[in-house]
This record gives structure tokens, sequence and C-alpha cells, in this order.
């Protein structure tokens, strides 16, 4: 599959990574949920730092969609929630 | 619904509003590229913008330290006529003001830190327009109306997400120099009202607070300065 962390650019990943890469997300809801900031922290670079280290950095040239996109992994506590809100991180 | 899907919305809700589509699928490709140029003098500007910020920053830094500077020489000073009292305030304001400087130290280290991404953003986005521009007439050139449809629909979709993942990145960073620059300029207001009573803007208890764990550093600095005058 090929993923996208916003802001890094595209990976190629292994499909098998897929179901690691759901747990954490589902934590990840979790802990926003909770208001979990230092556990949302942790997971959050967990997730980006498996994708960067087990995925193949795409050539530049390449203009392709992508299967998942990751979020920035500079990405807030106060992001994460307004992205879980609903109301998004894009402005319109 | 888990962050990676909601991340996935988000991009492809941006997606849509840089996409257009026309009746001519070569005529997409026209309009997509015209778009890709104008998104890449948009990061050109944000990083403008950011490195503006930054310098600001940098010389509200150098005035700050000025400003700490001269607290230090004052509490000498006040310390030379006896003054002990005074020259406490003095060192009590200075580590207010040094409290300050290292929030501005952290504000030019993210600043630092969103001009390279963007740089990077750029150059990748560049990278891809140029790449798209061959490929755009390439399409134009081999395929029919009808054919070239699924070409076109694939090659601006990915240059869209790539768009709307640039396209973002400026936002952010929009946001963080906004952010920066409503704080800086109550910072400036401080530095030059010159009242060094309130430099903590306006918090009395963060600024006591910020007296009361600087106490161990003003009693340090006191004697240090006291011996220093011994000699």
């Amino acid at each position: 599959m090929i993923i996208r962390i916003l802001g890094e650019g595209q990976f190629r990943l292994d499909d098998k990574h897929l179901e690691d890469l759901n747990k954490i997300d589902n934590r990840i809801v979790d802990h926003v949920n909770k208001g979990d900031q230092i556990a949302f922290r942790k997971d959050l670079d967990k997730l980006i730092s498996m994708a960067k280290d087990l995925g193949e950095p795409l050539d530049t040239v390449d203009i392709v969609q992508s299967d998942l996109i990751f979020p920035p992994e500079d990405m807030s506590f106060e992001e994460a929630k307004r992205v879980f809100s609903g109301t998004g991180i894009i402005r319109d | 619904m888990g962050l990676l899907d909601r991340m996935s919305t988000v991009v492809q809700a941006k997606m849509n509003k840089i996409m257009d589509k026309v009746e001519d699928p070569r005529e997409t490709l026209d309009l997509s590229y015209e778009k890709q140029l104008e998104l890449l003098q948009n990061v050109k500007r944000g990083v403008a913008e950011v490195t503006t910020s930054k310098k600001r920053i940098e010389l509200q830094k150098a005035k700050l330290q000025m400003s700490i500077d001269k607290l230090d020489s004052q509490a000498k000073e006040a310390l030379e006529a006896n003054r002990e009292d005074l020259a406490r305030k003095a060192l009590e304001n200075k580590a207010v003001l040094q409290a300050q400087s290292a929030t501005l130290d952290q504000q030019i280290a993210d600043l630092e830190n969103q001009q390279q991404k963007l740089m990077v953003a750029e150059s990748r986005l560049a990278t891809k327009v140029e790449s798209f521009r061959t490929r755009k007439e390439t399409i134009k050139a081999e395929y029919s109306a009808a054919e070239a449809q699924v070409k076109v629909t694939e090659s601006v979709t990915g240059i869209s997400e790539e768009m709307a993942d640039v396209g973002l990145a400026v936002q952010r960073a929009e946001e963080k120099t906004e952010n920066m620059k409503a704080r800086s300029a109550a910072l400036d207001e401080l530095l030059e009202s010159g009242t060094l009573e309130d430099h903590s803007g306006g918090d009395e208890i963060e600024k006591e607070l910020t007296k009361v764990k600087a106490k161990g550093t003003v009693d340090d600095e006191l004697a240090r300065m006291k011996s220093e005058m011994k000699k």
C-alpha cells in the first residue's frame, strides 16, 4: 500500500503491517477521547516512525494516490481533537 | 473511526476543492497545472512569511537581552548604593525576562522547523509539478479524449493529494506565525512601555510564581554580586 505522511511525502509499505498500524491508530483515538496527551504523543510518534522505518520512500517524480493518510508528525493534541470533533485541521 | 480514516477524510475534502471537473479531460490537465503553479507561489510566500516572523522574534530577543543586561547593571548599582531591596527587585524582573527569552528561543526553533519543512515541501511539489507537466503533454499528444480520461483522473488525483498536503502545511505554518505574531506584539508593547514592573504579560499569579521559582537564583546572584564587590 501507498501511504502519505502529511508534510513528509509518500512511502510504500507492505500490507501485512496494516493490522499493527490499526491497533496503534485505535489507541490514539482512545487517548484523544480520554484527554491523555502523553500517551497520545507517544503513540503518534510510534505510528509515524513505524511507517517511516518499515516503508520505502516513493520517488518524488511519482504521482500516485495514497491508500492511507498519516497526520503530520508534529500534530498537536489540540489539532487531533479538532480532527475528531469534525471541524478538521483545515480551514475552509 | 480512526485517526488515519479521519485524516483521509480531511485530505479528500481538501482535494475536492482543488479538483475541477471539466468536460474535456485534457482541459482538466491544464487547469490543474495552473493551480499547481499558483500553489507553488503560495508556498514561496509561506516560506517568506515564516522567515520574516523568525527575524522579528530574533530582533525581539535581542531587545529583551538588552533589558536583561540593563537590569543586571541596575542590580549592581543598587547594591553599590546599599539598596539590596532594589537590587533584589531588579534581579526578580531579570528572572521574569529570562523566562520570556527562553520562550522566544522555543518560538525561533519552532519557526525554523516550519521554514525547513515548507522548503522541503516546496522542492517536492516543484519536482512533481514538472513531472506532471511532462505527463500532461504526453497524455494530450498520445491519447484521444476518451482514452485520456483514465490517465487524467490518475494524474490529477495524485497531484491533487500532493497539493492538499502542501496546502495544509502552508496553512499550519500560517496559523503558527499568526499565533506568535499576537504574542510577540504583546511583548513588544511591554518592552517599549518600559514598565519593568509587568513583563510577564499581565498575569499576576504567573508573575508571582516566576518570582517565587526564581528566588533561589536571585539569592545566589545577589550573593555573587556582593562577593564580587568585596574584591
